[in-house]
């Protein structure tokens, strides 16, 4: 009895032991970005560098928000962001409902069509988007970023909560509709509020690919005045090679929105991984 | 007063056209009109002059070197990072899924990498391994004395690979342990307590229980982050600054942007991004086809 609360408790400590190591390898880097972001330029390249600063200043914020076009760009990131995440939830949710209570025909074979999307790499699409969004007058415009972002995201995210969808009992919906009530309401009224798990996922999903994403921004945008911060932030750092501190500081102030957005979200998200059956 | 039968058909039309809409402008019509530009010698100016060369594009760069030098990259990068990601996914896994103090503390730190855009990780990594004052070489030569003098990662062909897939496993690790975290969850408990009594050690509970369920999940992720590892490119670029030294360091994207967007051979440029997607594919139906075969016993 006892020895197996002793290899109770050994197991116990190796759990933490290997935990922390592991948090210590993923958190390193993000402590030396904030201990360069703190230090003053003089010291970026010093010998040995210090996982330390031996000096602590607040210039390097100030440079990077002082700059009128972070803010453009911030702000810019934030709509693009913002847009994109609330219309993809909207859509791929409407899509989803159709997909999983409607009948007509032909459903099956559109919604396989449909899951291509899920299946490319989005470089293939990249350059005839490149030609589709300059016709019809997209091109150089937030818009054109949130029209691509969200088709993007579309396939994955409908396929996700059609499932999720699916596994509601229909008993409610049935009892509302011998109560003639429209499949308007049941979907806004009876089905999405009962879907926070799902649409978290697709939140924080889309969310993140919005704030993030790289390649398309950088073809697509060419205006200054129009960019995002990860073009920002890379542009920036080839431009001014050794700035590393603005570097860091403007990076760090771009990551506060996603780790808001997954705080907020994130309650949902193990729950909701398992239920729209992600996992496969 | 419409009737129950043309209202639900209003509703599926409106509901199902903003989507497949967007669908077909910018997923679908882009995949086709792709193919149609690989076939051909790209005018962007005035597409109508473009002249049809046949499979030409995709000779000439199955026949280049820098393009067979990216390829070799670009499946090193696979063969290291999924793996990688995924043991090291599952061991995270298993370690959060048990009765512990602080799991979603753990659980958000380990998920901090992938939320952070790539551009700013690899930034990030690009400063961890510079030659002089980067941090990697100061803990490895004078904390660990493992390395006699500094090495200059970004400067040779081959070590330039050590941050860009270091980097890779280090960003995808807490989304593969999440997405393994979900599938342990779904094990009914009741499945390891009967091994208990039956007096099943760790060891053998992990190889003939947890595993053989993880399976779809296990299938699931490899295919996933195959599919994402061919396609990686934001770090690449960024740390060898798109090829450098001498176009030695190239992904199979990095390779395909170049061509499009800075020699403007929108042919060549579809050509590699078909080639691309015609291996994964393939590579995704094997996966899955050899993994479920193993599974039926």
């Amino acid at each position: 009895m006892k020895s197996a609360k002793k290899q109770r408790s050994s197991k116990k400590f190796f759990t933490y032991l290997i935990l922390i190591i592991g948090l210590v390898a993923v958190v390193l880097p993000f402590w030396y970005m904030i201990v360069t972001s703190l230090k003053p330029q003089s010291y970026i390249f010093e010998i040995p560098p210090r996982l330390w600063p031996s000096e602590v200043t607040l210039d390097n914020y100030k440079a990077a928000l002082s700059k009128n076009t972070f803010g453009i760009y911030f702000l810019n990131s934030l709509f693009v962001a913002v847009t994109s995440t609330s219309l993809t939830v909207l859509i791929s949710s409407m899509l989803a409902y159709v997909f999983a209570r409607m009948q007509f025909r032909g459903k099956e074979f559109i919604f396989s069509v449909f899951l291509i999307g899920m299946v490319i790499p989005p470089v293939m699409l990249i350059i005839p988007q490149f030609i589709i969004t300059k016709q019809i007058g997209l091109f150089d415009s937030l818009a054109g970023l949130i029209t691509v972002y969200i088709s993007m995201n579309l396939s994955t995210q409908t396929y996700l909560l059609r499932n999720f969808f699916e596994d509601f009992p229909r008993d409610m919906e049935e009892a509302a509709l011998i109560d003639g009530a429209s499949q308007w309401t049941i979907f806004t009224r009876l089905i999405l509020p009962l879907s926070k798990p799902g649409l978290s996922v697709v939140t924080i999903f889309t969310f993140l690919y919005s704030w993030d994403e790289f390649p398309w921004a950088h073809v697509a945008i060419k205006e200054t005045s129009k960019r995002t911060l990860p073009i920002a932030i890379a542009l920036f750092q080839t431009q001014h090679l050794t700035e590393w501190g603005q570097v860091f500081a403007a990076s760090l102030i771009a990551l506060v929105p996603v780790v808001i957005v997954y705080l907020i979200f994130q309650r949902y998200f193990v729950q909701g991984i398992s239920t729209t059956g992600m996992k496969g | 007063m419409m009737n129950q039968k043309t209202r639900n058909t209003l509703f599926t039309i409106l509901f199902l056209l903003p989507g497949l809409l967007l669908f077909t402008t910018f997923i679908l019509g882009p995949m086709l009109y792709s193919f149609r530009i690989s076939f051909f010698d790209w005018n962007i100016v005035h597409p109508d002059q473009s002249v049809w060369v046949g499979l030409d594009n995709y000779v000439n760069i199955l026949k280049n070197n820098i393009f067979q030098r990216a390829v070799l990259n670009t499946l090193a990068y696979g063969f290291i990072t999924v793996p990688g990601q995924m043991i090291l996914g599952l061991i995270v896994a298993l370690l959060l899924n048990q009765d512990i103090r602080g799991k979603s503390f753990f659980r958000l730190m380990y998920y901090l990498p992938v939320i952070t855009s790539w551009v700013i990780v690899s930034l990030l990594f690009e400063y961890m391994f510079s030659g002089q004052a980067g941090m990697v070489n100061y803990l490895l030569r004078d904390i660990f004395h493992i390395i006699p003098k500094n090495i200059l990662w970004l400067a040779d062909p081959v070590l330039t690979f050590v941050p860009i897939d270091l980097l890779g496993i280090w960003k995808g690790v807490g989304w593969t342990a999440v997405i393994f975290l979900a599938g342990l969850q779904a094990i009914p408990g009741q499945v390891y307590e009967a091994a208990e009594v039956d007096g099943a050690n760790f060891w053998q509970e992990f190889r003939y229980i947890t595993l053989p369920l993880l399976k779809p999940t296990t299938i699931y992720l490899l295919v996933v982050l195959t599919i994402g590892a061919m396609n990686a490119y934001i770090s690449n670029l960024l740390i060898t600054n798109g090829g450098d030294p001498l176009d030695l360091t190239h992904f199979v994207l990095t390779l395909m942007y170049e061509a499009t967007f800075s020699r403007m051979d929108f042919g060549t440029g579809a050509a590699i991004s078909y080639l691309l997607t015609f291996f994964v594919f393939i590579v995704s139906v094997l996966q899955i086809r050899l993994l479920k075969k193993r599974v039926e016993y």
